[in-house]
């Protein structure tokens, strides 16, 4: 379970994020939604610690991500918006690469691999370098990188961006056996489609700000809008930044 | 039991990282290149090259036969006779000596006068001109050489003149120049190798260079830092793996330099210039033990100032200018020799600098200055490798978007 309360972060004068409270909880999909520049990437980035937020507080199952941060990140498995695969390495090394540095033992590490690998369907592309790789083998490799550790709480950044619509229904079922699992998996996303279909509960952000944070079903009937889309841009006032 | 495996991983996690990043660069064709061929064998190769035409340019000086035209040789046959002894060639008259000078046609001139032979015979001085441009540095060897013959000729005939009006030679010369040249074989060898030492320290810079500039501009380039920053490992553990990679890099292109000094010192031929040079086992261990940390310092150095890059094109432009800093020492200590202090020791690339070319002279390095040399660099090392772990904790690194 991840809850967030009353992040702010500002760089110099602008406020990126400005009081972003939610939790995600266990064996939910959860969506950040908003516009390009609205403040998801960089509230992502305070709950898996690379920035430290100005004030407000991350909690990780429990613990707080101000003491004990790496505790956090072994909880956590996470896809950055920058991916950042090491191309002179083959896939299996990158994996393989991480998987160490969580200190995972080798027994363990063959069984985590070989079923993470069947369930992202990339053992064609395990023991190639991954320089010249598409975009959908580039995120398979890097989820499978971040999920190594076997984490109880999965945080994806626009997961499926740049993808192709195959790669992207892989992606979804993907996300699916996660939740069915009993994780807590919580993505961003500014594309409706996705987050219409696959989420259980949806937190709206805007302006660094989040203007909603319900189930899809009531998000509709608190807008009055049938559709997700009209509703969302009613509720951010705007229809910019948005992609359909 | 939990401290043990935390300690395992804690060790775990640098190794990790160095191994990867040892593996990675070994797959980067450029890199292997640079760091282990073109990058420490430049330097020997250079360096041989330029030994052997220095060499042969002095040998050439002191065999060749000189060709000097000289204008007026019929008046003094026992002259040209005895300049001929010499190893000169006269050369038929010019019509203008000055000008053959100044257009370079000859290097030197003689012109003896018409009333040598008159003047001689009375027992007059007499003037033998020489002609010459004491701009141009290529000819004044000619120059000394003529000049010298010249003045051999006039103090032997002198002497014979003495003796014959039964006066003993010594009376024309009361106070003598007695030379006591207290260079060794081995430190004339000095002057020519004072630039030895830069190359080992460009053998070490540049096998460490690539890693460096990968493993922070290039990542920043690559987004891989953010990820990477992810896993539960503290950042200076990831950092110290990535230091050590360089290291042992550059560490492995050093050993290559001092190996390959080993071997083309053999085919150096500094006996013929009077010099003796010693690359071998005991000096290439006193080049290792003496650079050892600044391995450390150059890495630190290298990796602080790549940071600063938003991309690997500027992180090179960067590095590469930092390349001239260690010629500093080589250069000043080449043109102008000061006498060696013990604080000089303890700073960093000069310190390395006296050693190294105190080991060359034959005379080694004291334990002093060792550990003088070894400290003061290890703790600038220090210094810098603190400051860059400093730097690799600021946000700004890894956010590359």
């Amino acid at each position: 379970m991840i809850e967030v309360r009353d992040l702010h972060k500002a760089f110099g004068t602008v406020k990126a994020v400005d009081g972003v409270s939610f939790t995600a909880r266990d064996g939910e999909i959860t969506g950040l939604l908003g516009p390009n520049g609205a403040g998801k990437t960089t509230t992502l980035r305070m709950l898996y610690t690379l920035t430290q937020p100005d004030s407000g507080q991350v909690l990780v199952d429990g613990v707080d991500a101000a003491t004990d941060p790496l505790a956090v990140r072994r909880a956590l498995g996470v896809l950055p918006d920058a991916r950042g695969l090491y191309k002179r390495l083959t896939s299996r090394e990158n994996i393989e690469y991480f998987a160490r540095l969580h200190g995972i033992a080798e027994a363990t590490l063959r069984a985590r691999h070989d079923a993470l690998v069947d369930a992202l369907e990339m053992r064609d592309i395990l023991d190639r370098r991954t320089e010249g790789f598409s975009q959908g083998q580039r995120v398979k490799t890097a989820i499978a990188r971040a999920l190594i550790h076997d984490p109880r709480n999965v945080i994806l950044d626009e997961p499926t961006n740049g993808l192709d619509v195959m790669a992207t229904r892989g992606l979804r079922r993907f996300m699916q056996q996660l939740k069915a699992e009993g994780r807590c998996v919580l993505f961003s996303s500014h594309i409706m489609q996705e987050v219409a279909a696959l989420c259980d509960r949806i937190v709206v952000i805007a302006h660094g700000r989040v203007v909603a944070d319900e189930t899809p079903d009531a998000l509709r009937a608190q807008t009055g809008e049938a559709n997700l889309e009209d509703a969302f841009v009613k509720i951010i006032g705007t229809d910019e930044g948005l992609a359909a | 039991m939990n401290a043990v495996a935390s300690q395992a991983r804690r060790t775990g996690a640098m190794l990790t990282v160095f191994l990867k990043e040892v593996r990675e660069n070994l797959r980067d064709r450029r890199t292997v290149l640079s760091a282990f061929i073109t990058g420490p064998l430049l330097g020997p190769l250079l360096f041989v090259m330029l030994i052997n035409m220095q060499v042969s340019m002095q040998l050439d000086k002191i065999d060749k036969p000189l060709h000097v035209p000289v204008i007026g040789a019929q008046y003094a046959p026992n002259l040209v006779d005895a300049l001929k002894e010499g190893g000169i060639v006269p050369d038929a008259a010019v019509a203008d000596p000055g000008q053959a000078v100044r257009k370079q046609d000859a290097d030197v001139v003689l012109r003896i006068a018409a009333g040598y032979g008159a003047a001689w015979r009375k027992g007059e001085p007499v003037q033998v001109e020489m002609f010459y441009d004491s701009s141009r540095q290529d000819t004044s060897s000619a120059v000394e050489r003529v000049q010298k013959l010249v003045e051999a000729y006039a103090r032997q005939q002198g002497a014979m003149r003495l003796v014959a009006r039964g006066m003993s030679p010594g009376t024309a010369w009361p106070v003598l120049v007695a030379k006591r040249d207290q260079a060794t074989p081995q430190s004339r060898a000095v002057l020519l190798f004072a630039m030895l030492p830069y190359f080992f320290v460009i053998a070490l810079f540049i096998g460490g260079m690539p890693l460096a500039i990968d493993l922070t501009a290039g990542e920043r380039e690559r987004q891989s830092l953010e990820p990477l920053f992810a896993n539960p490992v503290e950042r200076w553990k990831i950092l110290a793996g990535k230091l050590a990679a360089i290291c042992a890099f550059s560490c492995a292109s050093l050993a290559i330099t001092v190996l390959a000094f080993a071997v083309v010192g053999q085919f150096i031929p500094a006996e013929k210039l009077g010099m003796e040079l010693d690359l071998g086992w005991h000096f290439a261990g006193t080049v290792l033990l003496l650079m050892l940390p600044l391995v450390l310092l150059l890495a630190s150095l290298q990796t602080l100032v790549a940071a600063f890059a938003k991309s690997y094109r500027e992180a090179q432009t960067y590095v590469s200018l930092l390349m001239m800093v260690p010629a500093i020492p080589s250069a000043v200590l080449a043109f102008l020799p000061i006498k060696a202090q013990a604080w000089m020791y303890a700073v960093p690339l000069l310190g390395q600098n006296l050693g190294i070319m105190q080991q060359l002279r034959g005379d080694g390095v004291t334990l002093d200055q060792l550990g003088l040399c070894l400290a003061g660099t290890l703790a600038a090392a220090l210094v810098a490798a603190g400051i860059t772990a400093q730097l690799y904790r600021s946000e700004r690194l890894a956010i590359s978007g």
